[in-house]
């Protein structure tokens, strides 16, 4: 097996006395999709968070590559090649379209995605590249979102809650371009609370419980009961 | 024709204020910081213009060229070093801390420079003026200190809304973490901010000491002056500096000819006047 | 059998032992004309106006948030209108005092009404604004001087008292009445519903506001109770003057600027941090003033320092660590033995 790309050692997190985290480690293999479930409050943003130095670890509880990022600034873990598309979207309201894509891509790191690569994913963007972003529907923001994401040219795409609050159709057509967007050399993570959703796209899934890992495996592996009695603490 | 004259007046003394807001309107704008020592920034600026006029013998717009980028390199060693520590929820610590740097400006200025008045001359250009037709006379110096006025707040407008500067300023003001994730170090971005205010304060600073005299004790002053031309023009928008600074020049000067000592008082009332009517200024663009 | 039942106290052996110490050291003030010298008693009056202000400003920016750098307009205000109640109505200055906090309060309603819309950072500078529009307003009127001042005339002084001692008790006794005075309402108004209210307020305007607090009008009443006291220690401060001029009376300096740095110093938020930071404050005073404006330098970088490394200021840090408070305000569960 090749050395992973990026792996957390026993990550842990707290919110003030509260412990959010306890002891998690994953694992991501080069140009591999991983899909993290659980259910609500399970710590899926949490290590999101963590992962993407938005909540400050120890050194060597993030490892990038074999170097010890955990207590990078999240600038600097965007600059290792990291890039996330956030739960909700969050989008820049003071920014267009084209401008929350600009400022995704402003590092300059090289990579196959540009503005014009984008556009091309997405059309929709192209023609509306002047709006400002929350004018939007909630799909098309999700596609800026994806696409400023893209702009970093990242080794590794983190999607936190990637369908959470769309409508089903837009969901679908998201799956649908994943590939496409992955397909490019890329590792992901998939934060997803649809069980199925999340198997099918991934090769390897965890599932997080009130802060730790409850089950790991191989997605074509793994039974729906376990994942079940996994996700729910059956 | 005094009052027509009164009216012109006020509104070149309208781009000087416009200055003294535009700084305090854009490090708003970025990062919420209201920052109380403004105006004591602004006489700090106009002492360094002093200084250097008198020990290299130059103009003081000469001297702009090292007051400038002297007060911008100010701005972002306070910020990084200073203010960024101060930022988050709780309002507190930045006023504090801001008023805390008011006091010490001003008393360091007076330990250095004495509590005398002091002015700095342009020499020739002072006294030049255009004459209009029905005896109306503008001076030079006053119109091209507005011209510089219009000029800075269009740049900083252009930077604001066209540069990858002032995309990172918007976007560090609409959301701190995910600017983040964007591979923008929050401090820095912020500290250009600073940088960038405070070389706004360093013309502005310039430009109050060539038209009037000043002395450490003034810098409060100037900060109302700048202040009150934020939220008349409305909070967040830098055109709005501009026609706020251009509404308080031109009260203080109307005030000044009925009664002269209503000259400051005439411009606040002007101030409270439209907080009581428009609570949010006449053009805001921020919440 | 032992049962253990529960029940809700706030006093603890701290704040026993602080009532205690508290009611012996008030006697001793109390009784200062009888031990103190007169240079003694000026400055411990300075001390108490300086008290009330501190705590006044506490009240404000640490209970209510509101953060103000503008109530020397109110200090100035009570100062003017003792001067204008003495001077044109001939009233005692013991009358007026009273009377000048009633006009605070009534002048601080419009005020209120006005700066309110502005928000946070610039609701501070609004009240700055408010302070110069009084300043200068002052000194527009020339039967008090203009923008030079007035002297309290020499007869009204001699009606307050007989003698010039009894008068410089009595000056004394004032100041010290009103610190205790002020302390007793900010006291009695937090343990009060608002006083719930408003800690509730102050630790987060949302909840409480999901809880039916009326958050306006909960600032409002505290911003114009805090006007009125404030305007009558200004009253004080200018009758222990004897002098007023626009410029003194409406100094940020002298009023707001030292207040903060008392507050501060001591630990914002607390009812016990403004009396540290008054006894620290003129310690300092009394040992730097010699130094004029470096001085002042000091006290601005000790602020930042305070507010930048321990921002609960000296008493705040002290309780974090020890849990000790001399106001009983916080409620604790005791364990009751049967």
């Amino acid at each position: 097996m090749p050395d992973a790309l990026l792996s957390t050692r026993e990550l842990e997190a707290h919110y003030g006395d509260f412990q959010a985290l306890f002891g998690i480690s994953i694992d991501v293999f080069p140009e591999e999709v991983i899909a993290i479930i659980g259910a609500n409050g399970a710590g899926k943003t949490t290590l999101m968070r963590s992962i993407t130095g938005l909540l400050r670890n120890e050194p060597e509880m993030v490892v990038w590559k074999g170097q010890s990022v955990g207590g990078f600034r999240a600038d600097q873990v965007a600059h290792l090649g990291i890039a996330m598309v956030p739960e909700g979207r969050q989008l820049f309201q003071s920014l267009s379209v084209k401008e929350n894509l600009i400022i995704g891509g402003q590092m300059g790191r090289k990579g196959p995605w540009s503005l014009e690569k984008v556009y091309e994913l997405f059309p929709i963007l192209k023609e509306r590249r002047n709006v400002p972003a929350t004018a939007l529907s909630g799909g098309q923001q999700q596609m800026v979102a994806i696409g400023r994401a893209l702009m970093s040219n990242p080794d590794i795409l983190l999607f936190d809650e990637i369908s959470l609050g769309l409508a089903p159709i837009i969901i679908k057509s998201i799956y649908e371009a994943l590939p496409k967007i992955i397909g490019q050399g890329m590792s992901a993570i998939i934060v997803e609370q649809d069980i199925a959703k999340a198997v099918s796209v991934s090769s390897r899934v965890y599932c997080l419980q009130e802060g730790r890992i409850s089950l790991k495996g191989r997605s074509d592996e793994l039974t729906r009961e376990a994942i079940s009695a996994a996700y729910f603490g059956v | 024709m005094d009052w027509i004259n009164a009216i012109i007046q006020g509104i070149l003394l309208g781009g000087l204020y416009a200055l003294f807001a535009a700084g305090l309107s854009l490090i708003f704008g970025v990062m919420r910081l209201v920052n109380i020592a403004h105006g004591d920034l602004i006489v700090l600026a106009a002492f360094l213009g002093l200084t250097i006029t008198t020990a290299l013998g130059v103009s003081p717009l000469i001297a702009l060229l090292l007051v400038v980028p002297v007060m911008a390199a100010i701005g972002y060693v306070l910020q990084r070093g200073i203010l960024n520590q101060t930022l988050g929820e709780d309002i507190l610590p930045p006023l504090l801390v801001t008023f805390g740097l008011s006091v010490i400006i001003q008393n360091g200025l007076l330990e250095i420079y004495s509590a005398d008045p002091q002015k700095m001359s342009a020499g020739a250009l002072e006294t030049a003026s255009i004459a209009l037709p029905g005896d109306l006379n503008i001076g030079v110096l006053p119109l091209m200190m507005f011209v510089v006025a219009v000029a800075v707040i269009a740049g900083l407008q252009w930077i604001f809304y066209h540069s990858s500067l002032g995309r990172a300023f918007r976007a560090v003001s609409d959301k701190q973490d995910i600017a983040q994730l964007m591979g923008l170090n929050k401090a820095h971005v912020f500290g250009l901010a600073m940088a960038l205010s405070l070389a706004v304060v360093g013309i502005a600073g310039v430009f109050l000491g060539i038209r009037t005299s000043f002395d450490p004790s003034i810098g409060p002053g100037r900060l109302i002056f700048g202040f009150e031309a934020v939220i008349i023009g409305g909070l967040g928008n830098i055109w709005g500096t501009l026609i706020g600074g251009i509404i308080l020049g031109v009260s203080q000067n109307i005030g000044a000819q009925i009664n002269p000592g209503w000259q400051l008082l005439a411009g606040h009332i002007a101030f409270l006047f439209v907080l009581a009517v428009r609570p949010r200024g006449l053009f805001p663009r921020i919440d | 059998m032992t049962t253990t039942s529960y029940s809700i106290s706030r006093s603890s052996k701290a704040s026993r032992i602080a009532a205690v110490a508290g009611i012996a050291v008030l006697a001793l003030l109390i009784a200062a004309p009888w031990w103190a010298g007169r240079a003694d008693m000026r400055l411990l009056s300075e001390m108490f106006l300086y008290l009330s202000l501190a705590c006044l400003w506490n009240l404000l920016a640490g209970y209510a948030g509101l953060v103000s750098v503008g109530q020397q307009a109110f200090v100035g205000f009570g100062g003017y209108m003792l001067f204008a109640l003495a001077i044109f109505a001939g009233i005692s200055p013991l009358v007026a005092i009273p009377m000048a906090g009633v006009l605070g309060a009534l002048i601080a309603v419009p005020v209120a009404l006005l700066i309110f819309r502005l928000r946070g950072a610039y609701f501070a500078i609004g009240t700055w604004v408010i302070a110069e529009v009084f300043r200068l307003s002052f000194a527009q009127i020339s039967a008090l001087g203009g923008g030079s001042g007035t002297s309290l005339p020499v007869a009204i002084i001699r009606d307050m008292a007989s003698s010039r001692a009894m008068r410089e008790a009595t000056t004394y006794w004032l100041a010290l009445g009103m610190a205790v005075l002020v302390l007793a309402v900010i006291y009695a108004l937090l343990r009060s519903r608002r006083g719930l209210a408003l800690t509730a307020i102050r630790d987060s305007e949302l909840a409480s506001q999901s809880f039916g607090i009326d958050i306006w009008r909960n600032k409002f009443f505290v911003y114009v109770i805090t006007a009125g006291l404030t305007a009558m220690t200004g009253a004080l401060i200018f009758l222990q003057k004897l002098r007023i001029s626009p410029d003194a009376a409406f100094s940020v300096n002298d009023w707001t600027a030292f207040v903060i740095f008392i507050v501060v110093i001591g630990g914002i938020g607390t009812l016990e941090g403004p009396i540290i930071g008054v006894i620290v404050f003129f310690l300092l005073r009394e040992t730097l003033s010699d130094l004029g404006t470096t001085y002042l330098l000091i006290l601005g970088v000790v602020a930042i320092a305070v507010m930048l490394k321990a921002p609960n200021g000296l008493w705040g840090t002290l309780k974090d660590r020890t849990g000790l408070e001399l106001f009983p305000l916080s409620r604790r569960v005791m364990k009751n033995k049967q």
